[in-house]
């Protein structure tokens, strides 16, 4: 009787994990089909052979150039989010001033930000000062937007490091930046790490900024683009599951190597916002 | 040691680029929000201050309403789906082998874009190609719905995809809560002989309270914000029938260059959740603080 029951619960729990992977196995197997076996076959038949040139046509037809954009795009923004945010964590919990817990409490209150209540103000403040189609306002938009849940995950880190740290930096006569750059920030790398794996699933997949700000192709980033490179592939099913494949595959490889990072951010970022 | 760590000059050094950033582009934004509002404004030509009007004018919108009940749809059905995923969690956090491989791959939709997976359900979604409608003609329905085009339907097709991306979400959360409840706790109920279905509704369940509070008013205020997915599968259509606040706002903003009317349904939406927020915390917190 237990054993059934047993039996039972694991049953539910594999047919739960099907429905979230089986429509991407479906994707992954379609984007190596050409249309005769997609529209013929049966949808979970593999491919008569591995249809890779799908991806080469992709790759040829430009995605090359958003791919980049979104490299560089959500590199630079996450090297920016993690700094400001480890610099301004580090003020308000390790130094003395009065204002601290009330500008801890703005960056907390930003949590709770619709980003769509401030889409049209930041469009014309963009537009006015020449940000509009530059991605450098997509950098600092995702830099602002991500300061305040990553500096939640920094928070409680940097409550925890020992007080004495500054102490005895301070009595060999640290500078303060030395001893932030070369003493805290380098024994916050655990939880750095942590942020920069949220931030680029944040940054990667941002869709409504970069369709509001960029009109360009050249600065379009993979979540945009895909739109356009869809629209003209329309019935090319092949094609558009490489697109979105390539779309997705840096952040699954990220998962792949550092998925109790990206937990660990998940869950943190979810409890205390 | 205090004199160095107080220093007015350091402390502004280090505070100053997050607090810059965060005040100008989301502070600002917003109390302009409010300001547009009042504006009658195309978006490039010039501002005329027309007072309430537009907000007066958003109270009185059918389409906007309509779009708000859209939105509280989402919110109530993803509020429900809370149970589910509660389940699922008690199911997994029982010491069953292989937990934690099932967990992290029920993560996995989380972590892929809203545009890749909208493309993705699109096409599931296809009414002669889609897994879901070939699925459907095998197992003997004659002619299975064209789910993203029937406007009875629509909203509960797109809410499907949304079920799919968040699952490992909740589960993670309520999985690491269940975790964390003492061994000792558990191992004390059983020897007092209460039986497993007793141990998960009257200890377990009453321990993680706050941590289920959480998950509803950030399934609330998630939905009355969902934007992405929507506007790429359907767009708000067919004839509005899945639209949200979120993409109305964008569409009289972007599309129509109604940038007035847009900012003052944005203020809105601010507004609302905001308000929607705060109610949903002060009726699901209790005032008791648990301790184990």
């Amino acid at each position: 009787m237990k054993r059934i029951g047993y039996f039972f619960l694991y049953f539910s729990l594999v047919v739960v994990a099907l429905f979230q992977i089986v429509p991407l196995i479906w994707l992954f197997i379609f984007s190596l089909k050409d249309n005769r076996e997609i529209f013929a076959g049966s949808p979970f038949a593999l491919p008569s052979e591995f249809r890779w040139e799908n991806y080469q046509k992709v790759w040829d037809g430009g995605i090359g150039v958003y791919f980049f954009n979104s490299v560089w795009i959500t590199a630079l923004a996450i090297f920016l989010t993690v700094l400001f945010a480890s610099m301004a964590t580090f003020a308000i919990t390790r130094m003395k001033w009065k204002l601290s817990g009330f500008v801890l409490s703005v960056f907390i209150i930003g949590l709770m930000i619709p980003i769509h209540s401030a889409l049209i103000p930041l469009y014309s403040m963009f537009l006015s000062v020449h940000l509009i189609n530059n991605p450098l306002g997509v950098v600092i938009t995702y830099t602002a937007y991500n300061l305040p849940i990553t500096m939640m995950i920094l928070l409680g880190f940097y409550y925890t490091l020992p007080r004495e740290i500054e102490e005895a930096a301070v009595i060999d006569g640290c500078s303060v930046h030395r001893m932030f750059f070369q003493i805290i920030l380098p024994m916050t790398i655990p939880v750095m790490s942590t942020t920069v794996v949220i931030n680029m699933i944040y940054n990667w997949n941002e869709f409504v900024f970069v369709n509001t700000f960029i009109s360009s192709e050249k600065y379009k980033t993979l979540t945009v683009g895909i739109q356009n490179f869809i629209g003209q592939y329309m019935t090319d099913w092949g094609a558009i599951g490489a697109t979105l494949i390539i779309s997705v595959l840096p952040i699954i490889i990220a998962f792949i190597f550092f998925s109790n990072k990206v937990v660990e951010g998940i869950s943190a970022s979810a409890v205390k916002g | 040691m205090n004199k160095v760590m107080s220093n007015k000059l350091l402390i502004a050094l280090y505070i100053s680029p997050a607090l810059v950033l965060v005040t100008v582009l989301i502070f600002i934004p917003l109390i302009l929000s409010g300001y547009y509002g009042l504006m009658d404004w195309d978006g490039i030509g010039a501002k005329t201050f027309i007072g309430i009007e537009n907000y007066m004018n958003g109270i009185k919108d059918i389409k906007f309403w309509n779009s708000a009940y859209h939105s509280f749809l989402l919110a109530i059905f993803s509020t429900l789906s809370l149970a589910i995923y509660l389940v699922i969690s008690f199911i997994l956090a029982s010491k069953i082998k292989g937990a934690d491989l099932l967990r992290k791959i029920y993560l996995i939709p989380m972590l892929l874009s809203s545009v890749a997976i909208a493309q993705l359900w699109i096409k599931v979604y296809n009414p002669s190609n889609g897994i879901l409608n070939v699925f459907l003609t095998k197992i003997g329905v004659h002619n299975p719905p064209a789910w993203l085009a029937d406007s009875s339907l629509v909203l509960f097709a797109i809410f499907i995809p949304i079920l799919w991306q968040y699952a490992g979400f909740y589960i993670l959360i309520y999985y690491a809560a269940l975790k964390n409840i003492p061994e000792s706790l558990i191992e004390a109920a059983k020897i007092d002989g209460a039986s497993a279905f007793q141990i998960a509704t009257k200890i377990k369940l009453p321990l993680i309270k706050e941590v289920v509070s959480v998950t509803v008013v950030l399934a609330i205020v998630g939905s009355l914000k969902y934007f992405d997915l929507i506007y790429v599968m359907t767009a708000g259509g067919p004839n509005g029938a899945s639209e949200v606040m979120a993409s109305y706002m964008y569409k009289l903003a972007f599309s129509s260059y109604k940038f007035g009317y847009g900012s003052a349904i944005g203020f809105l939406l601010l507004l609302i959740t905001l308000i929607v927020t705060f109610v949903v915390r002060k009726l699901t917190t209790s005032k008791e603080k648990i301790e184990y």
